[in-house]
């Protein structure tokens, strides 16, 4: 697969005020809330720490924990699949469905199932899913992937989402009301729910002494998908475990005011095995996580999809999830995805301006501003050439060379100040001149103000201060 | 007490007047001071690029001359952050141990070590909004992130209310990255040049025209960027204030 350009795909974004605008205000309002909310509870920092060695120690002895919530899931009554890869991911739900005759499937959110391509495979394979969360089936009925892990159409504008329900569920075109565009979509998705013959979710959280799952929404879509079919299926990564049901309500507190700035989620669903007369099965996904285990960026799987990091990003704000064209997207994504696919995401970890606020915000602690320099470093030394000669092109030959040689490209860089006519500087060359005015050049460097001090310092007569 | 001086490769060539008013700072204390002539680059663009296990030879350059000093202090929180946290191609000796942890930016070196109390020759008679860099912040630990709800404290803003008829203000987004990055502000122009245009029209939008950092790449980011978009504010980097060289 070719390399994803975040940067060419982010600048679209960025150029469209609109668009731009309206996402990095919806995100910094998120993060406002995220402090304020955060602000209010003294043992925050306690808590944000807590949960990191929870997860940690979990991690640390998966084998047991997930041995241990297997055993209780079987005791609930839960069919239990062991899945290694994505393909086998999706063969077995695959599988559940074609022998249980299941046609029509509604659907929680899961980045898990998005990471796996499920959607995709079940519709090539005949099986109709729709999707339960609002701002997700709004990306499925556009065609496009989730831009944001909790907010999943937030690069939209209310008219975009009146024009598309226009197109595809027959509404007015012209009224992009929030309550009218709900009830087209609440009109549609009932009939939907009448005819499914399954139900799948995500999972936020096993527990492995219960061996029961937690699901967490604001739209209660979860119970939907959980509670009206027949068959319910889950799936879940293995890192999203943790050991007893006493250490669930201290990743409730942290998970919704961390993702929005809200005390806890709308629904908060505790599944411990089937109702009467339904089936339930739960996956349990590898998917290079025990890998990941191993390597020095482990501590990714502590991350509990709170997106707390992408209303924080800088970056992310400006230029939307889709141009990081991934199933993760924001400071996890750069961080993540290249350990999937190494070249095709190789770009991502350079979109990221060491500020640092993401490893601040992060309710687990995951130090991603470490794990991008990680990344970097590793990108350079696995010979992804291709992007290397690109970056040379793209103008950072200068600050490689300034690095490696100083004091000629010092002297080159100030000559070309001085020297070079302002329409070559501000031609395509130069990638700065779009948004920098030159910098004025000073008079003399330090360097030669300190050997101008000097000089006359020697001079007998001289008054003028004296560096040492 | 033997203060090692070093002026990094953008602030000598694009801002002398920031290193020489910290160098002037600096001889105003009972310190001797020395300018680090024979290093020109931390290797900051190195590390940021992913290329940090070929800055080696320059490491070693400059370890060897930031040797023999009780402290080596920087103009630049940035290129301070780059010592401490990111010398790591070369050998963790005793002796670089010993410069990552006596290796300060002005702020931290007034505030920390020589625990500054007052600067009686400084003035500047009016409200200027204070930049804190993301480096100085996160990594440099000058004064509290606003995301981490831990007690309140400034270094930086502690400095500056030294200063003479000085009045602390802040953008609304008081911390929010202004988007130079290094090789971030060429490797994402777009990005970059949006986040500092963000930046600026926040400082007009709250009546700021003076502006000032302890990082003085987002100055020259800011400043370049508000001239571009014809937004009317004036940069100072913090040692010009502290020094009273700021007019």
């Amino acid at each position: 697969m070719s390399q994803v350009n975040q940067v060419k795909l982010g600048a679209k974004f960025i150029a469209d005020t609109p668009h731009r605008q309206s996402h990095d205000r919806c995100l910094w309002a998120a993060r406002m809330r995220r402090d304020s909310v955060a602000s209010h509870i003294p043992e925050w920092e306690e808590m944000r720490e807590l949960a990191s060695q929870i997860k940690k120690h979990t991690l640390t002895h998966l084998d047991e924990y997930l041995e241990m919530f297997e055993r209780n899931l079987l005791a609930n009554g839960v069919h239990v699949h062991w899945a290694e890869t994505a393909e086998e991911h999706n063969r077995i739900v695959y599988e559940i469905f074609r022998t249980h005759g299941v046609k029509v499937v509604t659907k929680g959110k899961s980045m898990l199932m998005d990471e796996c391509g499920m959607r995709e495979y079940l519709d090539e394979r005949g099986i109709d899913v729709y999707e339960a969360d609002l701002g997700e089936r709004i990306q499925q009925l556009d065609r496009q992937r989730p831009s944001h892990i909790v907010m999943p159409a937030i690069h939209k504008l209310r008219g975009d989402v009146a024009r598309l329900f226009a197109e595809k569920l027959g509404s007015d075109p012209d009224i992009d009301d929030p309550t009218y565009l709900n009830s087209v979509m609440r009109r549609d998705m009932r009939k939907n729910y009448i005819k499914v013959d399954a139900g799948m979710n995500g999972v936020n959280f096993g527990i492995a002494e219960t061996g029961g799952i937690v699901v967490c929404t604001n739209e209660g879509n979860a119970d939907i998908s959980a509670n009206v079919p027949p068959l319910f299926v889950a799936s879940m990564g293995i890192e999203k475990l943790i050991p007893r049901q006493s250490d669930l309500a201290l990743f409730i507190r942290l998970l919704s005011r961390s993702a929005l700035g809200l005390d806890i989620t709308q629904y908060t669903s505790h599944y411990h095995g089937p109702r009467e007369g339904q089936e339930m099965h739960l996956v349990i996904v590898d998917n290079g996580r025990s890998e990941r285990l191993c390597a020095p960026y482990w501590e990714v799987l502590k991350c509990i999809r709170c997106g707390a990091c992408m209303n924080t990003c800088p970056v992310f704000r400006r230029t939307s999830g889709l141009s990081y064209d991934a199933p993760y997207m924001g400071p996890i994504g750069i961080i993540l995805e290249p350990s999937y696919d190494l070249h095709r995401y190789a770009r991502l970890p350079y979109s990221c301006t060491h500020c640092g606020s993401c490893g601040d915000v992060c309710p687990v602690k995951m130090p991603i501003p470490e794990y991008v320099f990680y990344w970097r470093d590793t990108i350079v030394n696995s010979g992804q050439d291709e992007m290397i000669h690109r970056l040379e092109e793209d103008g950072m030959e200068l600050v490689l060379r300034s690095a490696s040689s100083l004091s000629k490209a010092e002297k080159l860089g100030l000559w070309a100040l001085r020297s070079l006519p302002q329409g070559l500087l501000k031609s395509g060359l130069n990638p700065w001149a779009k948004w920098h005015a030159n910098p004025e050049p000073p008079a003399e460097t330090f360097r030669q103000y300190y050997a101008r001090k000097r000089k006359e310092a020697r001079k007998p007569d001289s008054n003028s201060q004296t560096p040492d | 007490m033997k203060v090692g001086f070093f002026v990094p490769c953008y602030v000598d060539a694009l801002a002398p007047e920031a290193a020489i008013s910290s160098y002037e700072l600096l001889r105003r204390f009972d310190i001797d001071v020395e300018y680090i002539e024979q290093v020109a680059c931390c290797g900051l663009p190195l590390t940021d690029m992913g290329y940090d296990r070929k800055a080696c030879a320059m490491e070693r350059n400059l370890v060897k001359h930031f040797s023999g000093y009780d402290y080596v202090v920087i103009p630049s929180g940035i290129c301070t952050d780059q010592v401490r946290n990111h010398l790591n191609a070369v050998e963790q000796t005793p002796e670089v141990k010993h410069i990552r942890e006596t290796t300060h930016d002005i702020v931290d070196f007034l505030h920390d070590v020589l625990q500054v109390k007052s600067l009686p020759w400084a003035r500047f008679p009016h409200k200027v909004a204070l930049h804190n860099g993301c480096h100085s912040l996160r990594s440099l630990h000058q004064a509290r992130p606003t995301e981490l709800m831990i007690p309140d404290f400034s270094k930086t803003e502690a400095l500056l209310k030294m200063v003479d008829g000085l009045e602390v203000a802040y953008a609304t987004r008081r911390d929010e990255c202004c988007g130079f990055g290094g090789t971030f502000s060429v490797w994402d122009a777009s990005c970059s040049g949006q986040q500092g245009l963000d930046k600026v029209s926040d400082y007009e939008r709250n009546g700021l025209k003076y502006v000032t950092s302890a990082d003085f790449s987002c100055l020259l980011h800011q400043q370049c960027v508000a001239r571009k978009f014809g937004v009317d504010i004036k940069t100072y980097y913090i040692a010009e204030i502290l020094n009273g060289d700021a007019v």
